[in-house]
């Protein structure tokens, strides 16, 4: 982007906003050209900031927790019961195994079937149709997810319970189907750009060999952008992994390591949601949902750094 | 040609096969979630259609939320998200503006998109403890409509970020080219002849982010919204009640949980209602600013 060094005197027919002739009202052009480049950059540094700030603050009040609990308690600790009497707990496995199982589930729905979907939109769908379905997909991204958990409530738990003779619903297969459901949208998304942005070149070659569309879409086009979907599901796993409400309200929040898919269990960001309003302030279990919280931050971040370098890598692989 | 094919091999005909029907095997799955999404729509409004009234709408709750209405939830709903929008769009419009026309690729430039992108995958609950410990402790906003729309506001800045410069950097380099040729300042050229023809880009991502902003819970639970308040918010410093929030308490906490299961499907539908009208808008705009792409060479 080319800049402009001065700005120059119009003479005749003023642009809008830029009229007038002499030094002063040359050099206040410049000024606010000035300021205005500042501000931008300015604003855009916020972000950074803000990245940084809740870093920092989770940390800032996570850490005190440790005055109290050892580490190792909270990092490998098997029990979590901050309110138990006498001795409570800050056991992070349970919430951590919550978290990962419900995602596993997630995932091992919202995989196949949003690849699958990417396939057939980047590959075989055009004009209104592939508008229509994606923007379908990406609004389903908005859907407020305390619908949807009402909805699980409501209608997924009694269905589960009368399926598998179970006596409540309100579980980790509950709160797996749905968390594969909020993820769906993001894999797809990302999947079919990471598929788009295989060049056609490489299309054309295989149908030139006398490929049909089939093979060319899995044996060429997908091995292609293997990285991308790898980022994709990256993403749809931070995705579910950082959900809140849909687990809160139909995972049935019982923290212990479950044993079947019809036990309750209870995630990292439900505690937080739970606990936070009933603890006090300024005790250890107040600041151990920080330490939960520096966690999910953790993962989150990880989670989406390792997607970003995918993304990159697929398309260094594309430019010659 | 097939005429002319000799008996084709078994492989050469699962080949074929698969070429004439596997697309359509997978849009089974796309089309079941889609009929998902309109059964569960379908389903919420057969429930929720028996409650709906005028005086559903414009009446406060009332014998513990047993009868009347929703208006508190709505007006603060509204309220929290237009706070938020205050913070964020300028923000992050400038954001954009920067990022599409003033960055050049330097180590600065790739910290800050990396960090937006990082942000946009912070899970929402990690943003409602961050609201907790900087606006609602440390800068003693107290639990607020301020302190809920900041965190919210914080929550959709890196969406907005990320339509915003899409539309500004999808304007040809020729438009500034032109009037900088002319002598404008590059502020000028940016004002006049870029933000102009991005504006219905900026203002789909803005509305996509409306829509997402009025569904979200966790943010909120712990910097402002309440379960019930007898008075409408009077300032940026009161306690609100909310949509989400409202339909999560019915759900879920209430002593009386059938009875006022109704209300709950009510509920969900408003907020359903007016996250589609939003999303709506955005597609509307995005059309028309597709269809614009007439200076695309």
């Amino acid at each position: 982007m080319p800049t402009s060094c001065e700005p120059a005197e119009v003479s005749g027919t003023p642009l809008p906003g830029v009229a007038g002739t002499g030094q002063p009202r040359r050099r206040s052009r410049r000024l606010t050209d000035k300021s205005a480049g500042a501000l931008f950059l300015v604003s855009s540094l916020l972000s950074a900031v803000v990245l940084l700030g809740i870093l920092l603050f989770l940390l800032h009040y996570g850490v005190r927790t440790f005055s109290e609990v050892p580490v190792t308690r909270f990092l490998f600790g098997t029990t979590w019961n901050p309110d138990a009497y006498g001795e409570p707990a800050f056991g992070l496995i349970p919430l951590l195994v919550g978290s990962f199982l419900t995602t596993l589930i997630a995932l091992v729905i919202a995989v196949p079937l949003g690849i699958a979907s990417a396939i057939l939109i980047s590959e075989r769908l055009k004009g209104w149709v592939r508008i229509t379905t994606k923007t379908l997909v990406e609004l389903f991204a908005g859907f407020p997810s305390v619908v949807l958990g009402f909805f699980g409530l409501v209608v997924l738990a009694p269905f589960i319970a009368h399926l598998f003779h179970v006596p409540s619903g309100l579980n980790l297969l509950n709160a797996g189907v749905l968390l594969g459901f909020m993820s769906l949208p993001t894999i797809i998304s990302v999947s079919d750009d990471a598929l788009r942005v295989v060049p056609h070149s490489y299309r054309e070659a295989a149908y030139a060999l006398g490929a049909t569309p089939w093979t060319t879409a899995f044996q060429i086009v997908l091995p292609a952008a293997r990285s991308g979907i790898l980022a994709a599901v990256m993403l749809g796993f931070g995705r579910a992994v950082g959900e809140t409400m849909v687990v809160l309200m139909v995972a049935g929040n019982a923290a212990i390591i479950p044993h079947s898919l019809f036990d309750p269990i209870r995630t990292i960001t439900s505690t937080i949601a739970i606990e936070l309003g009933e603890s006090a302030f300024g005790s250890a279990h107040y600041y151990s949902l920080f330490a939960l919280g520096c966690v999910l931050f953790i993962i989150a971040l990880g989670t989406n750094l390792v997607a970003e370098s995918l993304i990159k890598r697929e398309r260094r692989s594309f430019t010659l | 040609m097939t005429g002319h094919a000799p008996t084709p091999g078994r492989q050469l005909r699962r080949t074929r096969f698969a070429s004439n029907y596997g697309f359509w095997l997978l849009g089974i799955p796309l089309a079941l979630f889609i009929a998902f999404i309109l059964l569960m729509f379908f389903y919420l409004f057969r429930n929720g259609l028996s409650v709906m009234s005028w005086r559903f709408l414009t009446q406060p709750p009332l014998n513990g939320m047993t009868e009347g209405g929703i208006w508190p939830c709505i007006v603060g709903t509204v309220l929290v998200t237009f706070v938020s929008l205050v913070f964020s769009v300028p923000i992050g419009v400038f954001s954009a503006i920067y990022l599409s026309e003033y960055a050049s690729n330097n180590f600065l430039t790739r910290a800050i998109r990396s960090s937006i992108r990082s942000l946009a995958g912070i899970p929402s609950i990690v943003y409602g403890l961050f609201g907790v410990a900087l606006f609602v402790s440390a800068l003693k906003l107290g639990l607020s409509i301020l302190a809920s729309g900041l965190t919210l506001g914080l929550m959709n800045l890196p969406w907005i970020i990320t339509t915003a410069e899409e539309a500004i950097s999808a304007i040809p380099g020729s438009f500034r080219e032109g009037a900088l040729a002319l002598g404008t300042t590059k502020w000028e050229a940016i004002r006049h002849n870029v933000l102009p023809y991005a504006f219905p880009g900026i203002l789909t991502g803005i509305l996509l982010a409306v829509a997402r902003t009025m569904g979200e819970t966790a943010p909120i639970l712990f910097t402002g919204v309440t379960y019930y308040t007898r008075q409408l918010p009077t300032s940026l410093s009161s306690k609100f009640m909310a949509l989400p929030y409202h339909l999560f308490t019915l759900a879920t906490q209430h002593d009386q949980m059938m009875k006022v299961r109704p209300i709950a499907f009510g509920t969900a539908i408003v907020l359903l209602v007016l996250v589609l009208i939003f999303d709506a808008l955005a597609f509307v705009f995005r059309l028309r600013s597709a269809g614009s792409n007439k200076w695309q060479v």
